[in-house]
């Protein structure tokens, strides 16, 4: 389907445009983020992160000070050649390509003279990743030179957290998915088709449905806000689609080279371990990454189990907190929302292909 | 564990068989049981200690991963130890049993726990060992009945003012506008990318929010929509191009004069995230279409549009199915972004964040749980077309 020669220039670079519209609209907001959080936490609640981008703006050339020139700010005024009233000053009379404008008060005010001049906004540093990484105390710069001691959000403590719950809930399940898929690929055992078709069935259950008893069972067990409980919950939630992802592979495995491993006189669990897990890497690390994924993006399974405990939060846990208590905190929300996105988009970028074959095999979260 | 007595068709009950499901049912909890075990004792000991933080994640992970492993290691290596019938009637056990035993803790029996407690007022169940009922009957059904409301969360769940808002959202903006705008982008940028020589990287970008987070999206978008007084420079981009346009700034999610259609601001976020998924498996799709036929139409004739509409949508009709199909029951979970944007509030409120709310916050598990078999009982249909799918398969013949 790749341009036929019939294709006219117009069609292609049509094509072309509508596929860079979109790809640019779907790129804004994610570089808008981007760009904020490099940017001064002063800059950002003042003006749009676009201005990083040349543009022209009033810049100062000069500054008069009127009580030497002896003007009466109760009356019109003089300046430059022009006339205005102070409330006019004060907003900014436009000449030509300069404009007189006053800034202060009445009695100590100045008028500056501006000229429109191409400018850009280059104040971007790390200070919102520092604030937002550290924990404990943070010394952060402001505009006027003064440092000011602040208490950081502690990121890295939840980048911690959420790898180490994103690794076992990871892991865990495909390693209970992967015996389970070859127990019912290979295996014969009565009640087979029963078990399977319950992960066939469990495969589209939403997880609202087990989160009131699960919560309770961890209550009697002292397992809300542990590791242990989160792993476990992930762990259920995510075997349906393991197996049946696994099963799938296993079973299209050739037939021939199992059963030559078995007149060989190899075990089961020989077997699984060193032919049938090498085979399946592509279709583990398919799940894998899906799972990866799902679990450091989840939002609800952290909040209901693990909770807003500083020790044991994850990243979006985090993030959701300080857009929930300090919505308007837009240098922390920005560098936060993006240390939380770093991983995942690394993951994704490296290993696109498998997660693609892993949508194509059906990959679908109950 | 009372249905695995009728999975026992083909065999006689001798003694022998009544052992061997014993010692499987034994293997399908023991494993998952001891791990438990372990685990929360290293957990208790790594509490106790004061090791600094990567110490202890790191030392988790390990503990975590390996100790699984090596449960089935041992477990199948006891069983291999057995005369080799014994091997082969209990092995299996070794392999399945703990996803059994999981799947049932995690998802099948909280399916039926759900509805019971949805069948009681605010505190569901009382808090009685079961056992009572068969030593105290006397105290435990009344005690019981007490609590018990039959229906009447369910009643609740279709006549509550806000129950009934989140319904209206859930089925009118999230299955009604969302899903079918994310079938179309999605299936726009296949084709399109289709034609490009920029396909890789096109399909790439607009890939990438599906690696991104509800909760990071959200605060994206909540960006993109933040609203500074009119007068003062616009930093939201949304707000600046409206203001730039002579209109008036407003902080969109929370616009209700134009209530319900600041739900609109949730779906274009959604779209943003989910058009990548319906992109790629339409690519794929098309990419199956034979070129022959799609060259003939040409050569006929065909107009590109007659081309798409003629020939590559009845080609790709499953596949537009199966995407509009997994998105609908995405969209029925929606949580993370309302609640994040909106907390539910502004006549945002849907099925899931009802239910958290519920829950969670008004602590009503009689009511929340009847709102988790409703979502349920919604995504039935589906459960159903895939066991007739599974049934179709030569696999389990």
């Amino acid at each position: 389907m790749k341009s036929a020669p019939s294709r006219t220039f117009n069609s292609t670079f049509l094509v072309n445009g509508i596929l860079a519209l979109i790809v640019l609209l779907w790129l804004i907001p994610v570089v808008s983020v981007f760009v904020s959080s490099f940017r001064d936490r002063f800059d950002i609640q003042t003006s749009a992160w676009w201005s990083v981008l040349p543009h022209r703006d009033w810049v100062a050339t000069r500054t008069i000070n009127p009580r030497e020139l002896g003007l009466d700010t109760r009356g019109p005024m003089t300046v430059e050649g022009v006339t205005a009233t102070f409330e006019e000053m004060r907003a900014g009379v436009e000449q030509g390509n300069t404009r007189l404008i006053w800034i202060g008060t009445r009695p100590i005010g100045k008028i500056q003279v501006q000229e429109k001049q191409w400018v850009t906004t280059t104040n971007l540093n790390l200070e919102n990743y520092r604030q937002v990484l550290l924990g404990k105390s943070v010394q952060i710069k402001l505009a006027d030179g003064t440092t000011q001691t602040v208490r950081g959000d502690d990121f890295s403590g939840s980048l911690l957290n959420s790898l180490t719950v994103t690794i076992p809930s990871t892991i865990i399940p495909i390693l209970i998915a992967a015996f389970a898929a070859y127990g019912f690929a290979w295996m014969n055992f009565p009640g087979r088709r029963f078990w399977f078709i319950l992960v066939v069935a469990l495969l589209v259950v939403p997880l609202q449905i087990a989160l009131v008893p699960v919560l309770r069972d961890f209550a009697g067990l002292k397992l809300n806000g542990t590791f242990l409980g989160i792993w476990l919950a992930h762990t259920g939630f995510g075997l349906p689609l393991a197996t049946y992802l696994l099963f799938n592979y296993i079973r299209g495995l050739p037939r021939e080279t199992l059963e030559a491993a078995f007149i060989d006189g190899a075990s089961h669990f020989t077997i699984f371990t060193q032919l049938i897990l090498p085979l399946s890497i592509p279709a583990l690390a398919s799940f894998a990454i899906f799972q990866f994924l799902w679990v450091w993006n989840d939002y609800l399974v952290s909040l209901i189990i693990l909770g807003p405990d500083p020790n044991v939060r994850v990243v979006t846990v985090t993030l959701a907190s300080i857009a929930g208590s300090r919505g308007e905190d837009w240098h922390l929300l920005t560098a936060g929302a993006f240390v939380s996105m770093v991983v995942p988009l690394l993951v994704f970028f490296g290993l696109q292909r498998y997660f693609v074959r892993g949508m194509l095999a059906g990959s679908v979260k109950g | 564990m009372a249905t695995l007595g009728q999975t026992m068709k083909n065999k006689p009950s001798s003694g022998k068989s009544v052992i061997a499901w014993i010692l499987r049912i034994g293997l399908a909890v023991l494993i998952p049981a001891i791990a438990f075990f372990f685990l929360y004792q290293g957990f208790l000991f790594l509490r106790a200690g004061n090791a600094p933080k990567w110490v202890i994640a790191l030392v988790a992970i390990i503990w975590g991963v390996g100790g699984v492993a090596i449960l089935y290691y041992i477990f199948n290596k006891l069983v291999e130890m057995l005369s080799p019938e014994w091997t082969a009637r209990l092995q299996p056990f070794v392999f399945v049993g703990p996803a059994i035993a999981l799947l049932l803790w995690f998802l099948a029996l909280p399916a039926v726990r759900t509805f019971y407690i949805s069948l009681f007022g605010r505190n569901g169940p009382p808090a009685l060992p079961v056992t009572m009922a068969f030593t105290n009957p006397g105290e435990y059904f009344p005690a019981l009945a007490a609590q018990f409301v039959g229906f009447s969360n369910y009643v609740a769940v279709f006549t509550d003012r806000l129950m009934l808002g989140a319904l209206r959202n859930n089925i009118l903006f999230w299955i009604g506008i969302a899903t079918p705008l994310t079938v179309i982008a999605g299936l726009l940028v296949a084709v399109l990318a289709d034609r490009s020589k920029f396909e890789r990287v096109a399909k790439s970008l607009i890939f990438m929010p599906m690696a991104i987070s509800f909760v990071g999206a959200s605060v994206i978008w909540n960006f993109i929509y933040e609203v500074s007084p009119a007068g003062r420079p616009q930093i939201g981009l949304l707000n600046a191009i409206v203001v730039g346009l002579g209109g008036q700034p407003h902080g969109w999610t929370n616009y209700t004069a134009i209530a319900p259609w600041n739900n609109l601001f949730l779906v274009i976020i959604v779209v943003w995230l989910q058009a990548g998924y319906a992109m790629v498996l339409f690519s794929a799709a098309i990419k199956g279409i034979p070129e022959e036929i799609i060259e003939a139409a040409r050569v006929d004739g065909a107009t590109e549009i007659q081309v798409f509409f003629r020939i590559m949508i009845p080609y790709i009709l499953g596949t537009i199915i199966t995407v509009t199909t997994t998105i609908i029951i995405f969209t029925l979970k929606i949580f993370d972004v309302v609640w994040v944007m909106t907390g539910g509030q502004y006549g945002t409120d849907v099925i899931a964040t009802q239910f958290y709310r519920q829950s969670f916050i008004n602590r009503n598990s009689g009511f929340g749980s009847a709102i988790a078999i409703v979502l349920l009982l919604a995504v039935i249909p589906v459960m159903i077309y895939n066991l007739r799918q599974l049934k179709e398969q030569e696999a389990f013949r």
